[in-house]
């Protein structure tokens, strides 16, 4: 007999193994989400909420962090060359797909090229200067670009940077949305459409010691009010975009906790300056110092707390105050009524009139209350055309406007809170805004690398694009997220997609 | 009855290719641009040309209309353009949910209505009628999303008896399905209930007096069966017109009830393609939600020669 063979011991460790199996059942993370997601196709997607559910379902060759910083997730590394017309990654080893498929430099460049290929692409705008991929060997690749273009980084921490397996984006072809294969901590189970997404661990995760979930659960569910009882009832684990009227209530349930993160995005308004003849013919869209007047009778703070039940960072610019890029030199003005009737004075306009169009949604609604209550002091006559979402789209589209309150969900560089709106004839462009200095500017601001020097860019923009002021920038929404108190691990990151490495439920 | 038969099934096409055209015509009215919207937040000018392409959006209306018609006569009901599914596919999924919401409030409604009614007419005047006609009253008044709400903070929030929302299929857990819809069915079920009592309240009074009930009262019938066997086939001529055109509304999706509990049926379907200018999900989910009235409505013409035998001559 074997003398270090002892069969009481075999058996012990043999039922600790099984007792231990027994005794940690699977564990669902189960999320209620504000919309229902569209394509899950990162090639292809359009909505935020999609973009929540790929934080578990796709890695990014990027990723950002709660400063905003660029950190890498699927590359290991970068370099710029030179000239920064080129951007050199090593990426990653030992990640696969969830097909098995490894993942190595030919699949960066499928995915890129596949991006900007794919009839129906929203990638192919935000990779417009890549103009080809070289794979340099098995773990690292070559992006070159027609100009630099320092946003690059932040768009492929984004959908852009997003990787699926080739082989079964091949396979699948228009398909692949209804089985979609990347490489992330979770891989895809079941979708039914408006009711829920299931996801189960990927065991060949390249962090799987980072994952503490065995499934994750995504619903749908529109109304906050009803999100937030599911949670309370216990059907959930976290909810996103709970109403700001319902966070002093959460705060005090000792059964919840909540996250309150400023949005990378911004509530304004944008008036049309040069959209179309309807911005001649209202002093507000022909007269700067009309417009000046009106954002002078604007309480940004007591907007914030009418509107947001004081869940939102007032601001001025497309960047909050403590971004990095935020343009110290033009500080939020105060509301200053007296001083907006003696630019109105100046400008030989009494009791300016315009329409203001909102969409239905009730914050916009509430918002557009507020700002007609308080223009109407300085003698501004604002009457409110409260029009369904798709068709007041379609008006700003055509320039059918006078001002129109409308909010962007932001982007991680602040070039994507900028140039598709205040570049001329840009399709976001919604004002008509046309100013070639400005132009030139947004130009330098892409092409230059350095932080510093791109604040430099970023100041003399402000000065010019805010004195002008086609959009007169309120403030930036919280994200408001609750869940249950036993779910550790949540990151406030501000773009306002939970990341699920690192959530445990003690 | 045959013949009777024959000539409304024979009506049914053409009513079917007049809505379609009706569909089709009063979508195009829908201001905005489904393209833009369907292009998402960036707008990109190449998205949305791609879109205008694949919805055909640049070719003139009848070509639109009968490139839509012959697909759907090949069974193709098109693609979601936001969720690059095959529509077909999402009817599949959604019209059982819907299906089994409607026959469950219809239930409930059928359960309710139809017994009060009768309560109510027999009893007239008395405590039982005043209380029918409350019940009546709070039914069709109460809005669904608000009586929905408290239910859930009553029912899964403080009581924990039932799930706050979702639905699970009865082929995977037959005690969970039910209990995920035992509210939004009562909620449906309530008003319907209120309407139906109304109805058959209203219908039994008229019955009630005419020359035939005082007969089978004077042959001496006990009162129970002059009212069920007599009095009620005779009153349930309105109440079945009524009755077919509530399933056909519930068939076509309880929005809101649907919202607040979030129910994976039509209403929630065809509200957020509605929103999004998904052009051909909402013609397909019309026109199965059409297609059912007009054929609910020939089962409530049939139903009227089953309950009343002088129809059948």
């Amino acid at each position: 007999m074997n003398p270090s063979f002892n069969p009481l011991r075999q058996a012990l460790a043999a039922f600790a193994l099984f007792g231990a199996a027994l005794a940690a059942p699977a564990q669902t993370l189960r999320i209620g989400l504000a919309e229902d997601p569209d394509a899950l196709d990162p090639t292809l997607a359009r909505t935020f909420v999609g973009r929540v559910v790929f934080a578990a379902l796709c890695d990014k060759l990027f990723d950002i962090d709660e400063k905003l910083a660029i950190v890498g997730q699927l590359a290991a590394s970068h370099e710029w060359s030179a000239d920064n017309k080129a951007l050199t990654l090593k990426l990653r080893s030992g990640v696969r797909f969830h097909d098995g498929e490894p993942f190595d430099a030919a699949a960066v460049k499928f995915n890129i090229e596949r991006h900007k290929t794919l009839p129906g692409s929203n990638r192919s705008g935000e990779l417009r200067p890549v103009v080809s991929v070289d794979v340099l060997d098995p773990m690292t690749v070559r992006l070159n670009l027609s100009a630099p273009f320092s946003p690059l980084l932040a768009a492929l921490a984004d959908r852009a940077g997003m990787m699926v397996s080739p082989k079964a984006a091949t396979a699948l072809g228009a398909q692949f949305a209804t089985k979609p294969v990347c490489s992330g901590p979770f891989r895809f189970v079941e979708r039914v459409p408006q009711d829920r997404m299931v996801f189960e661990r990927f065991p060949d995760y390249w962090n799987k010691a980072d994952v503490h979930f065995d499934k994750i659960v995504y619903t749908p569910i529109t109304d906050a009010t009803v999100r937030l009882a599911n949670l309370k009832a216990g059907q959930l684990d976290f909810a996103e975009r709970v109403s700001a009227s319902d966070m002093e209530a959460i705060r005090k349930d000792k059964r919840l906790r909540s996250a309150s993160i400023t949005e990378i995005g911004y509530q304004g308004i944008t008036i049309n300056v040069g959209k179309s003849e309807q911005a001649n013919k209202n002093p507000l869209g022909r007269d700067a110092k009309v417009r000046e007047a009106f954002e002078l009778t604007l309480d940004r703070a007591g907007l914030a707390q009418v509107v947001m039940d004081n869940e939102a960072t007032v601001g001025n610019q497309w960047v909050a105050p403590n971004n990095p890029f935020y343009a110290k030199g033009v500080p939020i003005p105060k509301r200053n009524v007296e001083r907006a009737r003696a630019l109105l004075k100046e400008a030989g306009v009494i009791n300016p009139s315009f329409t203001l169009m909102t969409t239905t949604t009730s914050d916009a609604q509430r918002l557009a209350l507020v700002v007609q209550a308080m223009s109407k002091d300085a003698g501004f006559d604002v009457k409110i055309q409260t029009t369904e979402f798709a068709t007041s789209l379609n008006l700003a589209d055509k320039g059918e406007f006078d001002a129109y309150v409308l909010a962007w969900s932001g982007r991680a560089d602040p070039d994507g809170n900028l140039y598709s709106f205040d570049a001329c004839k840009q399709p976001l462009n919604y004002a008509g805004y046309c100013v070639p200095e400005v132009d030139a500017l947004l130009n330098d601001s892409r092409s230059e690398r350095d932080p510093a020097a791109r604040n430099k860019v970023y100041a003399k923009i402000a000065a010019r694009v805010l004195a002008d002021r086609p959009i007169i920038y309120l403030y930036h929404r919280n994200w408001l997220w609750a869940f249950n108190a036993k779910l550790s691990g949540v990151r406030n990151v501000p773009d306002g997609l939970l990341r699920v490495t690192g959530l445990k439920l003690n | 009855m045959l013949e009777y038969l024959a000539k409304r099934i024979a009506t049914l096409i053409p009513t079917l290719i007049f809505v379609s055209m009706l569909i089709f015509g009063l979508q195009q009215l829908l201001p905005g641009d489904p393209a833009l919207i369907l292009a998402g937040e960036e707008q990109d000018p190449a998205v949305v040309a791609h879109l205008r392409q694949v919805m055909h959006l640049d070719a003139p209306l009848p070509l639109r209309y009968l490139h839509w018609v012959g697909a759907v006569l090949h069974g193709d009901l098109g693609e979601s353009v936001r969720m690059q599914l095959p529509v077909r596919a999402l009817i599949a999924q959604k019209l059982p949910v819907t299906l089994q919401l409607a026959l469950m409030a219809f239930a409930i409604a059928l359960l309710i209505g139809i017994p009060a009614g009768i309560v109510a007419a027999v009893w007239r005047g008395t405590a039982w009628d005043t209380l029918a006609n409350a019940f009546a009253l709070w039914g069709l008044s109460t809005p669904n999303f608000w009586l929905g709400i408290l239910m859930i903070l009553l029912f899964s929030v403080q009581l924990g008896w039932l799930p706050a929302s979702g639905y699970v299929s009865p082929f995977e857990d037959l005690g969970a399905n039910l209990a995920s819809m035992a509210m939004p069915a009562f909620v449906l079920g309530n008003a319907i209930a209120a309407v139906l009592m109304r109805h058959t309240r209203s219908a039994m009074l008229q019955v009630m007096n005419t020359d035939y009930v005082r007969t089978a009262r004077a042959k001496g019938l006990r009162e129970s069966a002059v009212v069920l066997r007599h009095a009620l086939r005779n009153a349930l001529t309105p109440v079945i017109t009524l009755g077919a055109l509530e399933l056909g509304t519930l068939l076509s999706g309880a929005v809101l009830t649907e919202q607040v509990f979030t129910i994976p049926g039509f209403g929630k379907l065809i509200v957020d393609a509605v929103f999004n200018r998904d052009y051909a999900v909402v013609q397909g989910v019309v026109l199965v939600t059409a297609t059912a009235y007009i054929v609910l409505n020939l089962l409530a013409d049939l139903a009227y020669f089953l309950a009343n035998p002088r129809l059948r001559r």
